[in-house]
């Protein structure tokens, strides 16, 4: 078990850098994941503090210890890739056992811990099977299997579900929440898959383009977004972005409507409002120009234009609705479900 | 399923393998033929009469311990090159697949050995090894050891061991790391992360994963060694001293254009026909199924 500490972290391949200044505690035991999207550097993020890549500048601390200049092996963590990596000439209990044997572990002790892996993952009965007669889930397991066994500080995991199908990937994720919380080894999980890094992490890191852009829990990104960019990333659907006005706590939209809020911001901004916080009122401010219907079952999106402009509104109404094409709606939103960001610098403001 | 196309029965598909199958009979089949029915010939000493005299060329093989001599002499040689260059190429391929940057240039320096013709690539060894010119008997001989590879039977055989073994180098070395490199890296970076060094990494993972290529290349380096090496030993030692790097390709050769003893000539290449249809099967086999692990 050990915290791991993010000082200043770069990394550049020759003159680019990929990564810019990151910065986080990571507290003993904790389940951070790192989200954004393809090719903001998590997977190199996660490499550097594995010693896969090599660290530019700054410092990476598991537990006391610096271990920029340590190999992987010495490191004490443990990872689970991708394409799950495993040894296709072994065994699923050759494949657990190799880091053990290396080790130097007594063969009583790795028959112990395989099998108490391979109990914990429902794998005993492939003990004898090479990796290509396994299915991926199945693989999967064995992978998670080959961390757990060596009883690592960290686990890392990069982007450990995306090769499943959606529905053994939602499976996987509550076993993967459940084994961390039993065994209570600090992990680090990349994805860029929004909903499995809500559900998944005690707290998020959201990378964008090698910058830090927001370091929270899921709540807090959620309540609270840093940046235009985590307003959007996070929360399904997303967040509606109107170009307004600010002053004296009032934002004034294009097509003229006025919205109160307790904005402190003046000038022009970037007004967030999530589909779900707008309240159908037939003497609100807002109107949307109704243009599709998204049925879900449980509720319904409506897509289409804020009047009178061409900027895209999307609302979420419970139940099975049927309006008509072309029809306006009119909606209110509470203060509090206001996002006011700088329209130059898509950063939160006003308070 | 796809359509198979039809087309009308006539002469045209038999004219269009023609020329190939002329270029099959007339430079393969008949030779082969021809050697078969030499082989069963015995000629006198002037060439006036032959006489069929059915496998007695075989018999006499079979008693003759220079042949056997040679047979062994091959079998030494074709084990030492293949052992040589395999694992040279090996160790090459090991460190191209760490480097993978400057790899390109590394890749087709090491590549020309092989466009070298094998007389040219004799002639640079016999240079080199000269016992009275080259450069390295000058060195050895610091080393209290005398170079002669035209008195020294074993040094010879050395000689060429290595010069053969140069040659095909290359062509395992692009083998080897086409198969390193078709590792998935992140089998290799799951090792290091399990604790295993780079020779660890190299043995327990590597070595085991291109062992279908190792098979491979030892069928295609004891085919090499077997029957490509004949003008590098021409250049070399033309099988001497005293027949000490005559090796049984070499031994057709000497035999029958230098010796005249067609038939006997003609049964030894029968032999090395069946030797080399038989290595053919091995590689075609294993081919069709490849090494499972
Ligand atoms: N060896 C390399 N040389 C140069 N640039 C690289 C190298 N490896 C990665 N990059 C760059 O670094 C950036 C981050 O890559 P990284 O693999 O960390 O992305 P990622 O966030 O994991 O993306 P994905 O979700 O697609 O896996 C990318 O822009 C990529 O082009
Ligand atoms: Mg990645």
């Amino acid at each position: 078990m050990a915290s791991i500490t993010l000082e200043n972290l770069t990394k550049s391949y020759g003159d680019t850098e990929v990564l810019h200044h990151v910065h986080g505690q990571i507290e003993d035991g904790e389940f951070i994941v790192v989200v954004g999207p393809s090719g903001c550097g998590k997977s190199t993020l996660l490499r550097m503090i594995a010693g896969l890549e090599t660290i530019t500048g700054g410092q990476v601390h598991i537990g006391d210890r610096v271990v920029n200049d340590l190999e992987p092996a010495q490191r004490d963590i443990a990872m689970v890739f991708q394409n799950y990596a495993l040894y296709p000439h072994m065994t699923v209990r050759e494949n657990m056992a190799y880091g053990l044997k290396i080790r130097k572990f007594s063969k009583a002790e790795i028959e112990a811990r395989v099998r108490e892996a391979a109990e914990i993952l429902e794998i005993g009965d492939y003990l004898d099977r090479k990796p290509r007669q396994l299915s991926g889930g199945q693989r999967q397991r064995v992978a998670m299997g080959r961390a757990i066994v060596r009883h690592p500080k960290v686990f890392l995991f990069d982007e450990p579900l995306s090769n499943l199908d959606a529905k053994l990937r939602v499976q996987m994720r509550l076993e993967i929440r459940k084994l961390q919380k039993r065994l209570g080894v600090t992990s680090i999980y990349v994805t860029h898959d929004q909903v499995e890094a809500m559900t998944l992490g005690d707290r998020l890191m959201v990378l964008n383009k090698g910058y830090v852009e927001q370091f929270g829990s899921p709540i807090e990104l959620y309540s609270r977004p840093a940046s235009v960019f985590v307003a959007g990333f996070i929360g399904s659907p997303a967040m509606n972005f109107l170009p307004a006005h600010a002053e004296g706590g009032r934002l004034t939209l294009e097509n003229g409507a006025v919205i109160a809020s307790t904005t402190a911001a003046s000038g022009p901004v970037t007004l967030g409002i999530r589909p779900e916080h707008l309240v159908a009122d037939s003497q609100g401010p807002i109107r949307l120009a109704v243009d599709v219907l998204e049925q879900l079952g449980a509720n319904t999106l409506v897509h289409g234009v804020l009047a009178g402009t061409r900027t895209d509104l999307t609302a979420s109404l419970e139940g099975v609705r049927d309006i008509p094409g072309g029809q306006e709606l009119a909606f209110s939103a509470p203060p509090e479900a206001l996002h006011v960001f700088d329209r130059a610098t898509g950063q939160r403001v006003g308070d | 399923m796809l359509k198979r196309v039809h087309f009308p029965p006539g002469i045209l598909p038999y004219l269009l393998v023609a020329p190939q199958v002329a270029i099959t009979l007339v430079f393969f089949i008949w030779p082969a033929a021809q050697a078969i029915y030499q082989s069963f010939l015995l000629e006198d000493a002037f060439g006036l009469s032959t006489e069929f005299v059915w496998f007695e060329n075989f018999v006499a093989l079979a008693e003759d311990p220079i042949y056997l001599g040679s047979f062994g002499r091959t079998i030494v040689f074709s084990a030492a090159v293949a052992a040589l260059s395999m694992s040279f190429a090996l160790v090459l391929a090991g460190f191209a697949d760490r480097v993978a940057r400057a790899a390109t240039t590394y890749r087709t320096l090491l590549i020309w050995p092989y466009a070298v013709a094998p007389v040219l690539a004799g002639a640079l060894w016999v240079f080199m090894f000269n016992p009275t010119l080259g450069i390295l008997p000058y060195f050895l001989e610091f080393m209290g050891i005398e170079w002669n590879h035209y008195l020294n039977g074993n040094q010879a055989m050395l000689l060429v061991i290595m010069a053969a073994a140069w040659k095909q180098v290359a062509y395992n070395f692009l083998f080897y790391l086409a198969a390193m490199q078709a590792i998935p890296r992140s089998v290799i970076e799951a090792a290091a992360i399990d604790g295993a060094g780079p020779f660890r990494r190299f043995a327990d993972i590597i070595f085991p994963l291109i062992s279908p290529t190792t098979f491979f290349l030892l069928v295609i380096n004891v085919t090499y060694a077997f029957f490509d090496t004949f003008g590098i030993i021409h250049a070399i030692t033309q099988g001497g001293p005293a027949n000490a790097t005559t090796i049984l390709v070499y031994k057709v050769f000497n035999d029958g254009f230098v010796g005249l003893d067609l038939g006997g000539s003609a049964a030894q290449s029968v032999v090395l026909m069946i030797l080399v249809i038989g290595l053919t099967v091995v590689q075609f086999r294993y081919i069709e199924k490849r090494v499972q692990y």
